[in-house]
């Protein structure tokens, strides 16, 4: 064989191995998914989005009280990270200067790094220990936390990239600082933004550790935000670790329902993030 | 005038309403007696829709933790609090902390042995060899021995344990504590235990899930577990000789003739009585005596009476034995305490 | 006259008072409300940083660093030692990136340099998907799907083939360190495949066409000048997908045994410092047990910010645009 030939051959081999293992990773997603649906699908049913759990060992019951709790939980981590990740990113593009920001930046990416049952563990001590017990309101605390750094950063990000041009055309007109900030450079970065806020929700939505420590359960309504609270997550772990197989059913059905969610939303965020950045 | 007499009876209307709205109580500890108190709580729920007595089983330990650190209304154990900890809970509640019996349960053996479906025999020393690692096959003579005519394989055997801390682990070890000087010396007895062998899992059904996912595996569970997922599980060899099979009589049978004393705090293991299964325990919940909320406390009051009446007659169907009459009568004496 | 003498007054804009007081308290305002909240998280940060320093002291004074070398974790003699949990996080997540880097690459690479533009970003897309699977149902698939498949085909046949080297020897249960390894590689595989691919195609092109004008093939163009010229940013992306799985907890814990004993055998269970604050914070009673555990969860945060560290600095070392990713 001569030379030429070898290389020739190594490259195709290359090439088609490398294409292997790009199908090896992308089937993954689609054996979680085919497993998913065929498992969690034929388990879904009315009883699921509306009953409450049936006690130990016996089958039947839902968990309607998981999905609405799920929804509380992730309420209050918006209303907690959004605002505070969006302001801090407004922040550091565009009012901030001197050392601070660098400290804020420095401080955001360690809250980034910790990993979440180390959250949950903190927000045990800051919120269950004072209130003196477990709730809606502790565990959305530690979602909300986990949400600022991304939410900080995407901000930072879209405004660093919308285009000076735009902000010193708004200068010129005659608007205030601040102005400018929120009627002009924001809403150009907006898609981004929102875009960003989706996909770190989609995150948190499917974190456990954190809710062991601090929603901790509850097999019945839970009433406003101070009680304990069921959620998707928490359910999922609990009844697969279970030697149930009326459990192990409902396991898969809602984790099919969460990851679903948490698919679309994905989805979603990403298509508006494409629209945004060939708008540029 | 009208309208204002109107607005104001509404208002009074609405703020009773409010009144005998939701109660919401919380309780975290033993997975043991889950099965027990999940249908208690719900059935209590059903007779009683505006009281909601939330019950997570994060295991014996947790309970005890929580219930010491006020983040729960009370707590579960079938390890009963030790000294240490009624001490710190003195120190840090202010008050102190009461058991009360709730049923009887039992520990059992339970394995997973393919080609095995017979109900083994094992002596306290094939169960202590077993737990402490020095029995590591399962055709090992201390097992087939008091098993003629069965056929078990010469695979190593998995052993599987809590990874929390745990009720059941105390009852467990408390047992083999008293059977075994070589486990009470290595091992001793407690919640949490540092297990010579054997893989992690948590709660009952963790253990459970476990044993029934892993082939050759050996675990112990709450009786009810090993039958609502029908597993196989052993005998146990009792003091006077005998093998016994853990159901309603034989974990009855253990609290016979037990002295109880007046903290409630007694373990029944390895117990003299004929018919006795070896591994048998109370469960209990932890109560504090001084509650500061007023309509908690009715609530638990409430509950605890209806626990030792109408409740004690549903503890069958889940093969939990109910109190002993003794015990009963004590207990609803001690309820005055909790105030 | 005097009036021509006066000097005229300069041409400006004269807005009245009240409308620049306007204009600066806006601004004033913004400002004070966006400093708030980045002081806000500022102020939570340190809060946590001094939340695992205090509440770790007492093991600290009692163990120092001996803590971090001891293995018995024994809670009913008061003896605490991480290496058992240290040994298995870092066992996992090297495995584990044993498994996914080469993979992973190969991929990156196949998607960057080699794959007509419509698959690729199609393909990146879905792969990047799987980073947004939640980490339970990764145990969720572990438990039902991967640990039966390991055990009935891939263990048999790696024991067959390697089974005299010591790491392979043992019985196989099913939950050990080589299943959470392989539940961890799939998880954090779609971080690699993403930040590689941004690297490789922050490449200057005329580094590939130089290459090539050269007569070098599209694989040697790739593996010989590409690559290397990314190969910062690439260790960037190891370095991350390690932070990712220093930190997993769910999925780990759900397929590894829960087993705080350090054996040579991957085959054996282990335990990890996530998983095992998961499994035993709520029940630590005593305070030297609960600190022990606060402790651990110090050591694991410190890890991930060394780590965490690293990578930021060597993606910065290949280009300020990745920085920012």
């Amino acid at each position: 064989m001569t030379r030429g030939q070898w290389r020739k051959g190594v490259n195709a081999a290359m090439l088609s191995l490398t294409g292997l293992c790009t199908i090896l990773v992308a089937s993954v997603l689609f054996v979680i998914l085919a497993y998913l649906a065929w498992n969690g699908g034929r388990s879904l049913n009315w009883d699921f989005f509306t009953k409450l759990p049936a006690p130990v060992g016996e089958s039947g019951g839902g968990m309607v009280n998981a999905i609405v709790g799920s929804g509380k939980l992730l309420a209050v981590a918006v209303l907690i990270g959004v605002p505070t990740g969006f302001l801090g990113g407004v922040y550091l593009a565009e009012f901030g200067h001197g050392w601070f920001p660098y400290l804020v930046r420095y401080a955001t990416d360690l809250l980034n790094g910790v990993p979440s049952i180390v959250m949950g563990i903190f927000a045990y001590a800051m919120v269950v220990h004072r209130m003196g017990h477990f709730s809606t309101v502790a565990g959305g605390v530690a979602l909300g936390v986990m949400m600022i750094p991304i939410a900080l950063r995407t901000t930072e990000e879209f405004l660093h990239g919308v285009p000076g041009s735009l902000r010193e055309g708004a200068m010129a007109l005659g608007a205030s600082k601040s102005r400018t900030v929120f009627t002009v450079v924001v809403p150009a970065a907006l898609d981004g933004i929102v875009s960003g806020m989706m996909l770190d929700l989609a995150r948190v939505a499917g974190e456990t550790a954190p809710l062991l420590f601090t929603a901790l359960g509850n097999p019945f309504w839970s009433k406003g935000w101070l009680e304990p609270t069921a959620s998707l997550p928490v359910m999922i772990y609990t009844y697969a670790i279970s030697p149930y197989e009326d459990w192990h059913r409902q396991a898969w059905a809602a984790g099919f329902v969460l990851l679903s969610l948490v698919l679309a939303v994905n989805v979603a965020a990403r298509l508006i993030l494409s629209r945004a950045t060939s708008h540029r | 005038m009208m309208r204002r007499m109107l607005c104001a009876t509404l208002g009074v209307a609405l703020m009773t309403g409010v009144a005998s709205a939701q109660i919401n109580v919380t309780g975290a500890g033993a997975t043991f007696p889950n099965p027990m108190y999940s249908k208690w709580f719900n059935e209590y729920h059903k007779q009683f829709p505006n009281i909601q007595i939330n019950y997570q089983p994060i295991g014996s330990g947790g309970g005890i933790k929580q219930v010491t650190e006020a983040t729960v209304d009370f707590g579960a154990s079938d390890g009963p609090m030790t000294d240490d900890q009624i001490k710190e809970f003195k120190v840090k509640r202010g008050t102190n902390i009461l058991h009360f019996p709730t049923v009887l349960g039992a520990d059992v053996p339970t394995y997973n042995i393919p080609g095995v479906t017979a109900e083994l025999n094992f002596t306290p020393e094939a169960l202590a060899g077993i737990f402490l690692g020095k029995i590591t096959k399962w055709n090992d003579a201390a097992i087939a021995g008091p098993n003629p005519g069965v056929k078990l394989p010469a695979s190593d055997i998995v052993v599987v344990h809590r990874s929390d801390g745990s009720g059941t682990t105390y009852v467990w070890t408390d047992y083999l504590s008293k059977v075994s000087p070589e486990w009470n010396a290595k091992v001793g007895k407690g919640t949490s235990v540092n297990w010579p062998v054997g893989l992690g899992g948590k709660g009952n059904e963790g253990v459970a899930g476990q044993v029934k996912l892993t082939q050759n595996s050996i675990g112990y569970v709450e009786l009810i577990y090993a039958k609502q997922n029908k597993m196989s599980y052993g005998k146990v060899k009792n003091r006077s000789g005998a093998f016994i099979k853990a159901e309603l009589a034989s974990v009855s049978a253990a609290a016979d003739g037990v002295t109880i004393p007046d903290d409630f705090r007694v373990s029944i293991t390895d117990s003299p009585a004929k018919t006795a299964y070896p591994v048998s325990s109370f469960t209990w919940l932890l109560i504090p005596e001084e509650i500061k909320d007023k309509q908690k406390l009715k609530v638990i009051q409430d509950f605890l009476k209806w626990m030792l009446g109408p409740g004690q007659k549903m503890t069958e169907t889940l093969d939990f034995a109910p109190l002993p009459a003794p015990v009963v009568a004590k207990e609803t004496k001690a309820l005055a305490k909790v105030h | 006259m005097a009036s021509v003498s006066t000097p005229l007054a300069p041409l400006e804009a004269q807005p009245s008072p009240s409308f620049i007081k306007r204009l600066h308290a806006g601004d004033a305002v913004a400002h004070t409300i966006t400093l708030i909240a980045a002081s806000s998280i500022f102020l939570v940060t340190l809060l946590l940083v001094y939340y695992l320093w205090s509440e770790s002291v007492l093991p600290r004074q009692k163990f120092g660093w001996n803590f971090i070398f001891t293995s018995v974790w024994d809670p009913v003699a008061g003896q605490f030692g991480a290496l058992p949990f240290v040994f298995g996080t870092a066992v996992t997540a090297i495995l584990a990136l044993i498994i996914s880097v080469p993979i992973g690459l190969g991929a990156a690479i196949f998607l960057a340099e080699l794959a007509p533009r419509r698959i690729s970003s199609y393909m990146t897309f879905l792969i990047e998907l799987l980073a947004a699977v939640p980490s339970v149902i990764y145990g969720l698939l572990g438990i039902t799907l991967l640990v039966p498949v390991l055990q009935s085909h891939v263990v048999p046949a790696l024991k067959a083939t390697l089974g005299f080297l010591p790491i392979f020897s043992g019985p196989f249960y099913g939950v050990s360190i080589f299943s959470a390894s392989v539940v961890l590689a799939i998880m954090i595989v779609p971080f690699i495949v993403s930040v590689s691919r941004e690297v490789l195609l922050a490449v200057p092109t005329e580094q590939r066409e130089a290459s090539l004008a050269l007569g070098s093939t599209r694989w040697e163009t790739t593996w010989k000048v590409v690559v290397p010229y990314a190969s910062r940013g690439i260790y960037g992306s190891i370095f991350l997908a390690l932070a990712r799985a220093l930190g997993e907890t769910m999925a780990v814990t759900m397929v590894i045994g829960n087993t705080p004993r350090i054996q040579t055998s991957l085959l054996a269970p282990g335990y990890t410092i996530a998983a095992v604050i998961a499994s035993e914070f709520t029940e630590a009673t005593g305070d030297l047990y609960l600190q022990a555990l606060i402790e651990l969860g110090l050591v694991l945060f410190a890890l991930t910010i060394l780590i965490n560290g690293i990578a930021q600095l060597l993606i910065l070392a290949t280009g300020p645009r990745l920085a920012r990713s």
